[in-house]
């Protein structure tokens, strides 16, 4: 394979992997908190659809962006209802808000299906550009992919270098003693799915204002539920998230090229690769960390204090 | 106890509305569509063709659309007959277990399927060849490239699309022998992201005209924002790539529809399988965009003729597979029933039909 093949197979890695890369981190810093969401990929079609349909009506793909995560966020609070002040089960709250919000969107998207609204193009950044290799593949993007260089970076300082991360931590590793210390794991617990759910909720605004300019039913095709396991094979760390997400990114994209270039190879086999790479991932990664690496609390209430 | 006689009067009242004033003469037409109906795409072609029998006199129309395929559209259908409708229209291949099922149980209701090959006394089947307009769209990308590479984002391995690659195929061959077509399999009716990486994929290793059987306008995007040309499928797509679009295989059903309606009004219609092309003006092309060069349009329009007029035939022999083996003999061509069971590739596609 030539360089003509490689960097643009790379580019477009780091394209593929943007929007889940913002699941991810959002997903972790939901569980951060000690708060298991099995919501993401219905989470991340209404901040999909919300953000096609601002941009569409105000004419401006940023208030778009934001509003796709703020839609998003506000969708998510229902998971925070129903888990922190009904006590109810975690994972069943989580599937019903991915159950929900597919067919929401589906709904009220009806009307927008075949429709145009602004979107993000590339922005070739002057002179980081010219880097050999690296310039053509990291930073020939679209805006949000420069977000979601400095959101791993971000997410990792609030969480461990800020009273608000080692309260949202603690929260989630021993929710008892933040208790104790007089500090609402509640509270704490509901700032992780807002804002685990701002951040999906951007990751699906990407996939209708960036990666493509349209709105249509079930756009997410699964990428939220890969958020889920690349959570798992990051250990909750967002600086391994960004590995997780390209790499899957990049296998999705190789196979597409590889069918391009006129393989032999069956697409169905192809196509499978994506998510047997995940399944191996995250079986090896299970396998070394032995659940050591997830928060301890992890999808388990705490009844409020009186 | 109280909430059951609720129900019942729940039930009552549906069952009054469900029965409710059905007027004598005009006849009663229903739809079905698999998907949202939108601003372009499958259902909204089909819903063009319903809203040109809903303009016919004495007909009424509605439609149920989104609905998926399995229970669900059995239970839509079943709805639909007990209302009283008198011609039904189920819209996707997958509809038809369903159809079959329904139909047994409502004998003097007719039905017809789209794309599918169960038929029954009261069911029949209907299909366009759009192949023939993918023929014409082939040789508008055949002339019109000059890497001489032509890219085709694809959804599933199934006949259907696999006859449309072979079409457009050998419509580029007609007229540039050293094409060739490469196709990326997406596995998906509807994955905007996906469909727009396997254009950019396919454009990364030279193709400079992009065609598509999937439903999403995003191949054509990625073909905008290349700079390379694009062929749309279903509708006029050019709005999506105003820079790109060359022209776009179309389906128009308002023909199909009004004839099947006034066979049902006229009681002349009969259990049959329904394959019209562009001899009936079942499918087309879009408007040409502002690119294509006389010469090119005006090639493709005598093509367009022949095949209306029964001249040209898009499956003519000789047609050689992918390995070369000669498949249809000089002088021959494909029967119906070898083309609606097409698994193989012919000469100049390159990639797998697996």
């Amino acid at each position: 394979m030539s360089s003509t093949i490689i960097i643009p197979l790379l580019a477009a890695t780091v394209q593929s992997g943007t929007p889940v890369l913002y699941a991810t981190l959002g997903e972790i810093f939901t569980e951060k908190s000690g708060v298991l969401n099995l919501g993401v990929e219905g989470i991340m079609i209404v901040g999909a659809l919300s953000g096609f349909w601002v941009s569409q009506a105000s004419g401006n793909p940023w208030l778009g962006f934001l509003a796709g995560g703020g839609c998003a966020s506000l969708f998510s609070l229902l998971h925070a209802a129903v888990c922190l002040v009904f006590q109810g089960h975690q994972v069943v709250s989580g599937l019903a808000l991915t159950i929900l919000g597919t067919g929401l969107a589906s709904f009220l998207g009806t009307p927008l299906i075949g429709q145009k609204a602004p979107g993000f193009s590339r922005i070739f950044i002057p002179l980081l550009q010219d880097i050999p290799l690296l310039g053509p593949i990291l930073f020939r993007q679209d805006p949000l992919v420069y977000i979601s260089y400095i959101l791993p970076i971000a997410i990792w300082l609030f969480l461990y270098y800020t009273r608000w991360g080692l309260a949202l931590r603690a929260s989630g590793e021993n929710p008892r003693a933040v208790d104790v210390a007089g500090i609402s794991v509640q509270f704490y617990r509901a700032l992780g799915i807002m804002i685990g759910g701002f951040l999906v909720g951007l990751g699906g605004s990407y996939l209708s204002l960036a990666y493509t300019h349209i709105w249509t039913n079930g756009i997410t095709a699964g990428r939220g539920w890969i958020a889920v396991a690349l959570v798992i094979f990051a250990f909750w760390k967002p600086g391994r998230a960004v590995l997780g997400a390209y790499l899957f990114g990049g296998v999705m994209a190789f196979q597409l090229r590889l069918q391009a270039m006129g393989t032999t190879i069956p697409s169905s086999l192809l196509l499978m690769l994506p998510y047997l790479l995940t399944i191996i991932v995250i079986a090896l990664a299970s396998k070394r960390s032995r659940g050591g690496e997830a928060p301890a609390w992890l999808g388990v209430n705490v009844e409020p204090e009186e | 106890m109280r909430t059951k006689s609720l129900c019942l009067l729940f039930g009552a009242l549906i069952l009054l509305l469900a029965a409710g004033p059905v007027s004598a003469k005009d006849l009663k037409v229903g739809f079905i569509y698999v998907t949202p109906i939108g601003d372009a795409g499958y259902s909204y072609m089909h819903d063009q063709g319903r809203q040109a029998v809903e303009a016919m006199v004495g007909v009424d129309t509605s439609y149920v659309e989104a609905v998926q395929e399995g229970p669900d559209a059995e239970r839509v259908l079943r709805n639909m007959a007990r209302k009283g409708f008198d011609l039904i229209f189920a819209t996707s291949y997958g509809y038809m277990d369903s159809v079959i099922k329904v139909a047994k149980q409502f004998p003097e209701i007719i039905f017809m399927h789209f794309s599918g090959f169960k038929r029954a006394e009261n069911v029949g089947t209907y299909f366009g060849r759009i192949y023939q307009a993918r023929y014409l769209t082939g040789i508008a990308a055949g002339k019109m490239t000059t890497s001489n590479v032509l890219g085709y984002v694809a959804a599933y391995p199934i006949p259907e699309v696999i006859r449309g690659i072979n079409a457009f195929t050998l419509g580029a061959r007609s007229v540039n022998p050293e094409v060739q077509v490469r196709v990326v399999w997406t596995k998906s009716w509807y994955d905007p992201a996906t469909e727009k990486e396997a254009a950019k994929s396919l454009i990364d290793v030279g193709a400079d005209v992009i065609a598509q059987h999937a439903d999403s306008p995003a191949p054509q995007e990625a073909a905008q924002e290349s700079g390379v040309y694009s062929i749309g499928y279903n509708s006029d797509m050019s709005s999506f790539a105003p820079d790109s679009h060359l022209t776009a295989a179309i389906w128009k059903y308002q023909n199909l529809y009004r004839d099947i309606v006034k066979q049902v009004k006229n009681d002349t219609w009969k259990s049959t399988d329904i394959w019209a092309g562009l001899d009936e003006n079942v499918v087309g092309i879009a408007p040409f965009g502002p690119m294509v060069d006389t010469e090119t349009a005006e090639l493709v329009t005598a093509k367009k003729e022949a095949i209306a007029a029964g001249d040209l035939q898009v499956f003519s022999g000789p047609i050689r597979d992918q390995d070369g083996e000669l498949r249809v003999e000089k002088g021959e061509a494909m029967s119906d029933e070898e083309l609606l069971g097409m698994t193989w590739f012919v000469e100049n596609v390159v990639g797998t039909t697996q």
